[in-house]
């Protein structure tokens, strides 16, 4: 019958067992793929609306540089620190990676903590959500890639713990990977938003 | 207290109409059946661990297509609610506030609680059989992308017992859907509910992606594969593409509902044709989404009926990828009028032309597969030749309606309600017929009566021809889409009788088919279900209903339809020692975390922030629980494969 | 396959049928009985496009019945049978060439109509065009004579053989403008004036309508188009200046609120009303879509 066939001929290949931590580190480059698409609506959305002020402030009345100058320098650094998180894993060196994420939770924290610090001296300014579109567009973008920054600061978090139950393994290592990318991934994202909403907004 | 009790009671549930109660009365009766059914038989256990944790693409499947049927069922009463009202004109059977309702359900209904589900579910149970697969690449994903849509659609659902359905349309248009003219909660039910199951759409996308390019059995070339899964592979690809779009969308919509946003409102500098964009720029991939795998299933109903390959596999091949592209760019065809301004309108109006192209090609393909074929007439391949003039034809009034000077006449009109009816009925609907058709042994082990069969594709396509021909006559009459009624003096009512006339006959078809699955449920013919159409693919080798690790070895590939070849070969299977087989663990979190999804979605649409906020919690939660399970997966012991082997070769043989 | 010979009997009984229905009275058609240079042009456009779509559709539909029909599995057969033949480069060029050859004819005929029936370009004509400005409110059609100084509900007067300058926006939600016996329709969009020029070559009543779906009262969204005499044209306009109540600002308000109208008639209307309408919605924005609806209000002013 045709389900007990397959021979040994196929033995050879290695095909039998597809490598599941290949597949999912593949996997999430497709999901990085969609969220460049989510990324690039609400990109799309704002540049279209970003004069719509409605008579209400505008870029220029609400941006404050050097919050901003200081956040991007702070995240930049976060990307160069999960790379060394990265570098001491391929060392095996367990602690040093668990310290490198530390530091990168401590910095995306801090870019977090400015973000709301920024969004809440705007809606003290009366710039909230609901005054233009200009505002709605820019809360949302900001406030989208904010959200993940906050998501891959828990997981940061959680993948210690399981660090420091399991070690470096095959399925920690991955997961550490993807993180990393993550992580790069969202530098872009900000490198974008730094340029489109607040350079050329201040312009 | 008892006032206020019941004026909280008479906003949260939809209250004043008969059809409304009835629904209620229904809805509550069948629930008490089902528990008590399960608690009598004691089955509680059995369905949690066989099926509302199972993580088998197979158990799956099955559980999309019976979502699928169930919601066909509601958006067809929906559908004969409609017709009914339009049969005569001044009919007074629906108000306006009610038919409006129900052409926003039909619509949403249809595509994305019945088409979509529908096709998830045969991706579901066909493709790793046809890759010899053992599963999906991530089947907890998988799980949780079912459970995601289930939720998904009974929040849309519940929208018509509480808080009241949605009724802007299935698009859902600002600025007619924005607070200020839509404050109810059908809205936000709408937007929950497509929110919710769209993550799991574009989940089930990223899986289906890596199961194709990653599982495929040792031999198995990506263009050795089966043109099914082929057509999965570019239909996933757009989802991947288009999704994030939809997510954005309706995000954003509400937004402007919740928060008090501007981004598609009329005041404070919003852009509602930002929206209507948008929305498009995911909706209109989401057709050809929908209308690929249709194809894939033609390529293997017409290859396997006609006892012949398939004719020019690699034009095939490039026809798909070059649909499921330039799908992409043909969005604002769907609101030529406006008034963009003729540069766009004319770019517009060539890319989507242009898609008839690669589509023409596989018409005339599917007809040279048959050329020189032993062509026998099983209902799979009924529909499938069935469908052919119907698809032609369908695709020539697309073709006519993307004539863009010409679209400011047919747009919004009737005629283009028979077009894309005759797409995606004709083209995605009957096409996942076929695929049902076709595989139904495959999945249940047993076979569906034909004579019943052909009675159904018969009753489904006379009554589609009658009930959309006349349509495409309304249109060029100037009857416009969603109106409730008209009057005498229009000229309109012949056609409109017809027209429901051709409804009533589908639902009686539909009645047919549910008559058919009973039938032959009950006498249980599992003779030869094994390979009853003497097939080409690998899913056809093993036993039916497969062993839940499918394939006891994995098979190993040298053709191109690599089943069909070794019968020729008068291939048999050598002896082989199993080994143990690796395969996943039941999981309960994706039940649980689409419940939490639920609380989350409906909290948010009746703004109860004590119920969503502790939902997300528990989504979180899940995601944290999940993430520390180092152990998902277990190895099935040789002598349980044996065991499961030999009986299931009792069962099938 | 018993039951496939009756139901092929049957469908070709109901073909007959729904030939017979559809060829009952040609006036019903209204799409293809136009009476004016637009809807007229879009008539060919459309007869031309389904006629180049039939060249292929009637071949292949023929294909299809005759290789079913001949390839069918009998006994005794005589067609040929090839299980393996699965390719051929002239048969897949010539049907990827047929489809691109037709389409392309397509193509060129629509992009030439595009240019040429572009609704805001004018109409070519000796006479000066009159320009009706269009509001869609829920749920009825405002319309307001620039020029004579009138405005109308849910009813729309024009001297025949005059090209019509439409000026069309929205004080609700976005609806779409068809007179289908003059032409196709165009969207009416808050915070823009739409322009759609039409004009009607015979005097008669036409059906007008609201494409687009915008709520409880869509379905009573029609109007009447009445196409006269240049005489009849002037006579009703002094008789709805002479005999009707002025439309107010506060008027305007009432009218605009939710709620289906009778047809009715208004000797004046507030100065500005239509500008006023559109720049409402189109002062919030900087630009974008308002440039082009301040260009277009500005061309009035």
């Amino acid at each position: 019958m045709a389900q007990t066939h397959s021979n040994a001929e196929h033995h050879g290949h290695g095909h039998e067992h597809p490598d599941q931590e290949e597949m999912r580190t593949f996997a999430f480059w497709i999901y990085l793929m969609t969220d460049v698409i989510l990324f690039a609506t609400l990109f799309a959305t704002y540049i279209v609306l970003q004069g719509n002020t409605d008579g209400g402030p505008g870029p220029k009345d609400i941006f404050q540089m050097n919050g901003i100058y200081a956040s991007t320098f702070i995240l930049l650094t976060s990307s160069f620190t999960s790379g060394l998180a990265l570098l001491a894993m391929h060392k095996g060196n367990r602690l040093a990676l668990m310290n490198w994420l530390w530091v990168t939770i401590f910095l995306g924290a801090s870019f977090l903590f400015l973000e709301v610090n920024e969004f809440m001296h705007m809606v003290h300014e009366g710039a909230t959500i609901s005054t233009s579109a200009f505002l709605t567009a820019f809360y949302t973008l900001v406030g989208t890639h904010g959200l993940h920054v906050a998501l891959g600061l828990g997981w940061m978090i959680i993948l210690i713990i399981q660090i420091a139950k399991h070690g470096i393994t095959p399925v920690t290592k991955r997961k550490v990977n993807i993180v990393s990318l993550f992580w790069h991934f969202l530098d872009i994202v900000w490198i974008f938003v730094f340029t489109i909403v607040y350079l050329l907004g201040v312009k | 207290m008892w006032d206020k009790a019941k004026e909280f009671a008479s906003e949260f549930f939809v209250t004043g109409d008969p059809l409304i109660y009835g629904a209620d009365v229904s809805i509550a009766l069948t629930l008490i059946a089902i528990v008590s059914v399960l608690t009598y038989y004691k089955k509680w256990g059995w369905l949690w661990r066989e099926w509302l944790t199972t993580v088998d693409h197979k158990r799956i499947g099955i559980m999309y297509i019976l979502a699928s049927v169930l919601m066909l069922f509601r958006g067809g009463v929906d559908a004969l609610l409609m017709r009914a009202q339009l049969a005569m004109p001044e009919l007074q059977f629906l108000p306006a506030e009610h038919y409006n309702q129900i052409f926003t359900t039909h619509g949403v209904i249809m595509i994305l609680f019945m088409a979509m589900p529908l096709m998830f579910g045969l991706f579901n149970v066909i493709v790793p059989l046809q890759l010899g697969a053992r599963d999906v690449a991530f089947p907890f994903l998988n799980s949780l992308s079912f459970w995601l849509f289930f939720s998904g659609a009974m929040l849309f659902n519940l929208s018509f017992v509480i808080g009241g359905s949605p009724d802007a349309g299935w698009l859902a248009y600002p600025p007619y859907s924005d607070k200020t003219f839509n404050p109810g909660y059908g809205q936000d039910f709408y937007i929950w509910g497509i929110q919710i199951s769209g993550i799991g759409s574009l989940m089930t996308g990223i899986n289906f992606i890596v199961t194709i390019l990653k599982m495929r059995t040792p031999g198995m070339t990506l263009m050795k594969m089966p043109m099914f899964s082929w057509s999965v592979l570019s239909s996933c690809i757009a989802i991947v593409f288009a999704f994030p779009i939809l997510t954005v969308t309706l995000a954003l919509l509400f937004i402007d509902r919740y928060l008090g946003g501007h981004i598609f409102t009329l005041d404070g500098g919003g852009n509602p044709m930002m929206y209507i964009n948008l929305i498009w720029m995911w909706g209109h991939p989401e057709v050809y989404i929908l209308v690929l795998p249709a194809f894939g299933i033609f390529s293997e109903v017409a290859a396997t009926f006609s006892k012949k390959k398939l004719f020019g596999y690699k034009s095939m091949v490039f026809a798909m990828m070059i649909i499921s592209v330039v799908s992409f760019l043909t969005w604002a065809h769907h609101f030529f009028t406006m008034g963009s301004g003729a540069d766009v309108n004319a770019f517009f109006a060539l890319s989507t032309m242009v898609i008839a192209i690669p589509t023409g090609v596989k018409v005339f393909n599917w007809l040279f597969t048959m050329f020189r074929g032993k062509v026998t007439f099983e209902t799979p391949m009924l529909w499938m030749i069935g469908i052919i003039p119907n698809f032609v034809i369908g695709g020539m009034t697309g073709v006519l309606l993307s004539v863009a000077p010409a679209d400011f006449q047919y747009h919004n009109s009737y005629f283009l309600i028979a077009h894309f009816h005759q797409v995606i009925i004709a083209g995605v609907v009957f096409g996942f017929f076929a695929g049902l058709y076709y595989w139904w042994p495959k999945l249940f082990g047993f076979k569906l009566n034909e004579r019943l069969g052909r009675l159904a594709f018969w009753l489904w396509n006379l009554g589609f021809y009658l009930c959309f021909m006349p349509q495409y006559a309304l249109g060029l009459m100037g009857m416009t889409r969603r109106v409730y009624t008209y009057g005498w003096d229009k000229g309109w009512f012949e056609m409109n009788l017809v027209s429901t006339i051709g409804a009533v006959l589908m639902g009686a078809a539909f009645i047919v088919q549910v008559w058919d699955i009973a039938h032959s449920l009950k006498k249980m013919d599992r003779e030869g279900t094994q390979d009853p159409w003497n097939a080409r693919t690998l899913e056809w080798s093993i036993p039916s209903p497969a062993p839940f690790y499918n394939f006891a070895t994995l098979p190993q590939v040298t053709h191109q339809d690599d089943w069909w070849e070794k019968k020729q070969r008068g291939w048999s299977a050598p002896a082989v020692e199993l080994e143990p087989i690796h395969m996943p663990k039941n999981s309960g979190i994706p039940i649980i975390m689409s419940m939490f999804w639920f609380f989350s979605g409906f909290g948010l649409v009746f703004d109860w922030l004590w119920l969503a906020v502790p939902g997300f919690v528990g989504v979180l939660a899940c995601m944290i629980v999940h993430s520390f399970n180092y152990k998902p997966d277990y190895y099935v012991p040789v002598e349980e494969v044996q065991r499961v082997e030999a009986a299931a070769r009792r069962g099938s043989k | 396959m018993k039951t496939s010979k009756t139901a092929r009997c049957l469908s070709v009984l109901y073909m007959f049928l729904l030939l017979f229905m559809t060829t009952g009275c040609a006036d019903k058609y209204l799409v293809l009985n136009p009476k004016g240079p637009i809807g007229e042009q879009q008539k060919d456009l459309m007869i031309l496009s389904t006629l180049l779509c039939l060249i292929v559709i009637v071949p292949v539909l023929i294909l299809t019945f005759v290789i079913v029909w001949r390839y069918r599995d009998r006994k005794g057969r005589k067609a040929k049978y090839t299980p393996e033949w699965e390719h051929s480069t002239a048969l897949e060029t010539t049907w990827w060439g047929i489809p691109v050859v037709i389409i392309t004819l397509i193509a060129i005929i629509t992009v030439r109509y595009t240019y040429s029936l572009e609704p805001s370009k004018p109409l070519e004509s000796k006479v000066e065009p009159i320009t009706i400005q269009v509001t869609n409110l829920d749920w009825k059609w405002l319309f307001q004579y620039p020029e004579q100084g009138i405005a109308t509900v849910n009813y729309v007067q024009f001297p025949e053989d005059v090209p019509i300058r439409f000026e069309i926006t929205s004080d609700a939600p976005m609806n779409s403008f068809w007179i289908p016996q003059l032409g196709g329709q165009i969207y009416a969009m808050s915070g823009m004036a739409m322009v759609l020029h039409l004009q009607a070559d015979e005097q008669g009543e036409y059906m007008g309508s609201g494409a687009n779906y915008t709520g409880k009262g869509f379905a009573d969204m029609y109007f009447t188009a009445k196409a006269t005499s240049q005489e009849a044209f002037d006579q009703w306009v002094s008789e709805v200046k002479g005999t009707s109540a002025a439309l107010t600002l506060d008027g305007y308000k009432k009218l605009a609120e939710q709620g289906t109208s009778d047809v009715r008639y208004f000797s004046s209307f507030p100065e500005g009303l239509f500008e006023m309408t559109v720049t409402k919605y189109a002062a919030s924005h900087n630009h974008g879509l308002s440039v082009k609806a301040r260009k277009e209000v500005r061309i009035e002013e």
